[in-house]
């Protein structure tokens, strides 16, 4: 457990050391080619990126088009081939792979299209998950994983596991296990692509919620332009690439 | 962390109680039969240390055969049998003994009015008493007229004495052996404790030259027993004994001797020398079902962990180190053999008492024995749930998380 000063949190959201205000993500000419040869496929052909604190990003663009790729990479779950990806004004290209999981752990929470949720374990525990990794005394433990659930409406759903849960109540554990360190960024992967319109609105509006009160970086990759409009920024990507980078007009107020 | 990391194997190894259990089995099979092996061997061998504390520590015996024969092996076919001559040697002309006695055995029928009883019947003299340091409890010993005869006189042993008479008195009645008729003069005391598996309180004395007379039909001398004076080594005086019995019996220089003499403490030492040998035997037999043990625990643990891919694929990605994998599989694998080695344990010294009440020996449980199966049953978890639990530490978050 080497390193865990280093990427040890220090304070909350924002307290990143950003030296000359460098943009808090910033990817250069990143690229993911998968398999070699024949079976090459170059899933990213070169991103330069700049998020900056606080910022709603939705990505979009078609099946296949390297946006859960990228988003892999910003989660520091996949290396890139080439380029350069500086988070917090600090180079982590070099890093291992247990420095990758600490600032995991420490700066980041994931949602993805499946939940990701352990079975046969409660609301709670996987809410727990990531501070048992942090090596959180127990009782602190449970004190934010219940302000967590509550923070995402499941009070009362604690004892509850997956299986007993709606698709729409197991994605909010998820959001919960992803805001319950208290991240800097959120990704999430389709995170209402297996929802119904009402249920994805509800996760939206959550998010949206988390962005603007608790000033967590959102990066969302998303099929539906509705989950898309929650957004302020939009990207889209066509074949490895980024083919627009647009602030949406938002003078129109969402209707719910 | 190590308290989750225990927590978490224990709720993995409940889930799956049934293949956790098949899975220990091994592990079960492996420490239940070394901690039985032992604890009955360990009884044995303290049963053997007290037979031969019975019989006495200062006790030489000589047998006519080869040296490489032990005590047990019958009377050498060519060596030429002892005589009484030889015993009054050994006792008059060796100052390193104090007392030698003739010994004769033979497993015969002693009958008293309509009741029979198997028992060994010794021919001997008075100094038997001596040399054997026993007493008796009522009656007297043989007199030297009754020796010099060979009269029918004889002295019971107190499992004897207690089949054939009950509470009532001896003394006096005559009992029968074989066509032997004879009266008893005296009764032994009970040594109590059983000798190499036999009750040697299950003995008639009759003067030896009656027994050669009249139950064996020659005059030989099968055993001398020879008790060593005190303050003086049992290697000396046998070395005494040896030098005697071969310018006694014209053994030439570079002959071998066709006579045995033997300390207790060879006889126990060869048996407990069996008795490890055994004890070895299958103690190596139950490691190999140990490493059987470990071979299914990483087996399995290979197979919870491909079938946990997602799982492990999700503490990743919320941030565990590969560290804090490994540990948690490790545990895993650890608490399962640990489990196994407990319940090995229970089952062992259960089988252990049941071996030793079964042969009638001490139950001797070995308490560093127990402390070992419980060490190595963990050391089976670490290094069998080491290559499992690496894997599990070692996999691609992404693809972790890809799998179904
Ligand atoms: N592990 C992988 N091995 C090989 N090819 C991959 C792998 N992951 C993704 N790809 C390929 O990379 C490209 C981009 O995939 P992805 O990033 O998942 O796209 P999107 O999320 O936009 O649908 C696709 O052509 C996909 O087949
Ligand atoms: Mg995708």
């Amino acid at each position: 457990m080497t390193g865990e000063s280093t990427f040890g949190k220090v304070a909350g959201p924002g307290a990143l050391p950003s030296p000359d205000g460098a943009p808090l993500i910033s990817l250069r000419g990143v690229t993911k080619i998968y398999g070699t040869g024949d079976a090459e496929v170059r899933a990213l052909r070169g991103i330069d990126l700049d998020i900056n604190g606080g910022e709603f990003v939705a990505i979009m663009g078609p099946s296949g088009s390297g946006k859960s790729t990228a988003m892999n990479i910003l989660g520091f779950l996949d290396k890139p081939t080439g380029g350069s990806y500086a988070f917090g004004g600090a180079e982590v290209d070099h890093l291992g792979r247990d420095q990758l999981a600490l600032l995991r752990r420490n700066f980041l929470g994931f949602v993805f299209q499946g939940y990701n949720l352990l079975a046969r374990t409660s609301a709670l525990d996987n809410v727990e998950l990531p501070l048992i990794y942090q090596g959180m005394a127990r009782t602190e433990r449970r004190r934010l994983a219940l302000d967590a659930l509550a923070k995402v409406g499941l009070k009362g759903r604690e004892d509850h596991d997956p299986s007993q849960l709606s698709g729409g109540q197991q994605q909010r554990v998820a959001i919960a296990r992803a805001i319950v360190t208290n991240p800097d960024v959120i990704l999430a992967d389709e995170p209402t692509g297996n929802l119904d319109t009402a249920r994805s609105h509800e996760i939206m509006d959550l998010l949206t919620d988390l962005n603007r009160k608790d000033g967590i970086t959102i990066l969302m990759v998303t099929h539906e332009p509705d989950m898309a409009d929650y957004a302020d920024r939009l990207i889209h990507f066509l074949d490895g690439r980024i083919e627009a980078d647009t602030i949406p007009d938002k003078a129109v107020p969402h209707a719910l | 962390m190590l308290y989750e990391a225990v927590r978490l194997a224990l709720q993995a190894i409940m889930r799956n109680m049934f293949r956790s259990f098949l899975t220990v089995l091994g592990i079960v099979i492996g420490v239940a039969a070394v901690i039985a092996m032992v604890t009955v061997g360990q009884g044995s061998t303290d049963q053997v240390e007290a037979d031969v504390a019975t019989l006495g520590t200062n006790l030489l015996m000589i047998r006519p055969g080869q040296p490489s024969q032990g005590p047990g092996s019958g009377v050498g076919g060519t060596a030429a049998s002892l005589t009484l001559k030889d015993v009054d040697a050994i006792e008059e002309q060796i100052a390193s003994v104090a007392v030698a006695t003739p010994s004769n055995s033979r497993s015969m029928t002693v009958i008293f009015g309509n009741i029979n009883s198997s028992t060994t019947v010794t021919g001997t003299d008075t100094r038997f008493l001596t040399a054997r340091d026993w007493p008796l409890s009522s009656g007297r010993s043989f007199y030297e007229s009754e020796l010099r005869t060979g009269s029918s006189a004889c002295i019971l042993g107190s499992t004897v004495r207690a089949k054939l008479f009950g509470n009532s008195d001896p003394l006096g009645v005559s009992i029968r052996l074989k066509q032997i008729s004879c009266r008893v003069i005296g009764v032994l005391e009970a040594k109590g404790a059983s000798s190499f598996g036999t009750d040697q309180d299950d003995i008639v004395l009759i003067p030896i030259r009656a027994f050669q007379r009249r139950i064996a039909g020659n005059q030989d001398v099968s055993m001398i027993y020879a008790s060593i004076r005190t303050g003086i080594s049992t290697d000396k005086a046998k070395a005494d004994i040896e030098r005697l019995m071969r310018e006694r019996r014209r053994i030439g220089p570079f002959e071998e001797d066709d006579f045995n003499v033997f300390d207790m403490k060879q006889i126990s030492s060869m048996l407990t020398g069996i008795t490890s040998v055994l004890t070895g035997l299958l103690s190596a037999v139950a490691a190999v079902s140990l490493l059987v043990g470990g071979i299914g625990i990483m087996n399995i643990m290979l197979v919870s962990v491909t079938e946990r891919t997602r799982e492990i694929g999700i503490r990743l990605a919320v941030g565990a180190t590969e560290g804090q994998v490994l540990l948690q599989f490790l545990v895993e694998s650890i608490v399962l053999s640990l489990i196994g080695g407990l319940i090995g344990i229970v089952l062992g010294l259960g089988l252990g008492l049941l071996g030793s009440r079964l042969l009638s020996i001490p139950f001797a449980p070995n308490p560093s024995l127990v402390l070992a199966a419980f060490a190595f049953s963990a050391l089976v978890g670490i290094v069998f749930g080491f290559f499992p639990a690496r894997r599990a530490a070692r996999m691609d978050p992404i693809e972790a998380l890809r799998h179904q």
